[in-house]
């Protein structure tokens, strides 16, 4: 019965549905996992790096991007839809700069992509994009956001979220352990990124990409070893933690 | 896009090469006829070179001329308690005194002025259409339009009829986050941001009077006198500035209309002080 209702975009089906944008939405959740975290002084992207063929060069694949000085974005889904995003939000910040004098607010560029998203969820001949966004950065104000959009072209804000492959259980993860207590401490905003990607990616540093932006700072890519200390640091914690269930349950 | 859709701006056909605010490249009737309702744009000649086309009408080389009325003092001035607007009110064809009364300070919004010198048709047109942009801002983004972009949009979108006769001198006037702001802006598209401008043809006078009395640390009487005796000494001087004395105030809270004074009353008045 769905067959009949899939072809074209702008069919709508008997119960309400636009199957395309729903296909678009299967699209994201087979791809790699990106997670993003906002803090008080501080925002985390973290992406899942899918393992690379031996003779591929590493850095030709690049999943977190900057739209702005003080705007980045991580996706999941089609990367190429991803790459035609990009340049058209790159565009209109700088096409916002120009007309407004001033740069653009986040609220407004993740407006910019949803809406492009929609339309083209609403013309012949066209097919979504089969992405999701996670874009993040700070205002003009300083304060920080993090957004979400997908192919149907909504847009919302969270503390903390994640999309792609697996993204319920990193969800459910980051719903267990965000405070707001935690959202203060920069480190413990990077480290509950990397705990969260670590939940559904194969531990080690070669499989997580990290990027941190803090109030008037450019993006920064953490490097290997940064990834490789904070890893070890919370497998550290992590064994501590179960040290001390151990230790609380023999004594009980 | 930003610019684009708010200019309806067409990139240049490289075929014909030329700007057409709203049209498409090729000359199109449907188009012509699509422009005679619209609102924000102008139906232009549907020649390869509108501005070439139109250029003797407004120098007055052919038959026809269209005469403007750029008889005006206006001037504003930024100080340490907001912004000052002052304009005369006389509007003149030729020698002929058409008006004494007109208002010269278009109210776009209860926290942005502008004002009008040179074509009166053209500076209270686009000012309105300024207005509508400058409110659609302000739903779109919850927050209000700042004086710079408001005062880039009108730059804009009278920069794609230029050349074409279009003739207005105006100053966007307001309040944003950034403290007062005060915009010059003209139909060549020149956009410039300073403390003090003073336009039409009674500019030199008024800048004489505000040069020698300004400061940025005057009180806001002081600076209410400053306005209304600028105005008065270029009226007193420039047959074509008379009328009254229009004098705004715009604050961090917006504007008020301070006083509307006739410039008869204001040159009793310093006669006698100076007796």
């Amino acid at each position: 019965m769905s067959s009949r209702y899939d072809r074209a975009i702008t069919v709508f089906s008997p119960d309400g549905h636009l199957f395309q944008v729903e296909y678009a939405q299967e699209a994201v959740k087979k791809g790699s996992t990106a997670v993003g975290v906002r803090g008080k002084d501080i925002v985390v992207l973290g992406v899942e790096k899918k393992a690379i063929a031996k003779l591929q060069d590493e850095r030709t694949v690049r999943k977190i991007c900057l739209l702005d000085d003080h705007v980045a974005m991580a996706f999941a889904g089609l990367t190429a839809d991803a790459r035609i995003l990009i340049n058209r939000a790159r565009v209109e910040c700088q096409s916002h700069r120009l007309t407004v004098e001033d740069p653009v607010t986040l609220e407004y560029i993740t407006r910019y992509i949803a809406t492009l998203k929609q339309r083209y969820t609403q013309s012949n001949g066209r097919r979504p994009f089969g992405i999701s966004c996670l874009i993040v950065g700070f205002d003009f104000d300083g304060t920080p956001h993090l957004y979400q959009t997908d192919p149907s072209g909504t847009h919302h804000e969270w503390k903390a979220n994640a999309t792609g492959r697996s993204a319920k259980t990193v969800r459910e993860y980051l719903e267990k352990h965000y405070t707001n207590e935690l959202a203060d401490s920069d480190t413990e905003c990077i480290k509950l990124a990397l705990k969260a990607l670590l939940e559904v990616v194969q531990s080690g540093s070669k499989n997580v990409e990290l990027a941190v932006m803090r109030r008037d700072e450019p993006l920064k890519m953490l490097s290997v070893e940064e990834i490789e200390k904070m890893m070890a640091e919370v497998e550290k914690e992590k064994e501590e933690e179960a040290e001390k269930k151990k230790k609380s349950k023999t004594s009980s | 896009m930003a610019l684009e859709s708010v200019c309806n701006f067409q990139a240049p056909n490289p075929r014909i090469g030329l700007l057409r605010p709203g049209g498409k490249g090729d000359v199109d009737e449907s188009d012509v006829l699509n422009n005679l309702w619209s609102l924000d744009k102008f139906s232009i000649p549907a020649v390869t070179d509108p501005a070439e086309f139109l250029k003797p009408f407004t120098t007055g080389e052919g038959n026809v001329k269209i005469e403007f009325d750029h008889g005006t003092t206006t001037l504003a001035f930024k100080f340490q308690h907001g912004v000052i607007v002052a304009v005369d009110s006389r509007a003149t064809a030729g020698s002929y005194i058409a008006s004494q009364t007109v208002k010269k300070v278009i109210e776009i919004n209860p926290y942005l002025l502008g004002t009008m010198a040179g074509g009166a048709a053209d500076c209270s047109f686009w000012e309105r259409v300024l207005a509508e942009q400058c409110r659609i801002y302000e739903l779109r983004n919850k927050e209000r339009i700042s004086v710079a972009a408001a005062s880039k949009l009108l730059a804009n979108i009278v920069y794609n009829y230029k050349g074409m006769g279009l003739s207005m001198g105006t100053m966007i006037v307001g309040w944003d986050k950034r403290g007062p702001g005060l915009y010059y802006v003209d139909s060549d598209g020149t956009r410039l941001s300073n403390n003090m401008f003073s336009v039409g043809s009674g500019s030199t006078y008024a800048y004489g009077v505000l040069d020698s009395g300004y400061s940025w640390d005057m009180g806001v009487e002081e600076a209410y006198e400053l306005g209304k005796r600028a105005i008065y000494h270029a009226t007193h001087r420039d047959a074509y500035s008379g009328g009254v004395v229009n004098l705004y105030h715009m604050k961090e809270t917006g504007w008020i209309k301070v006083s509307q004074t006739d410039v008869m009353d204001l040159h009793y008045k310093y006669k006698e002080e100076k007796k």
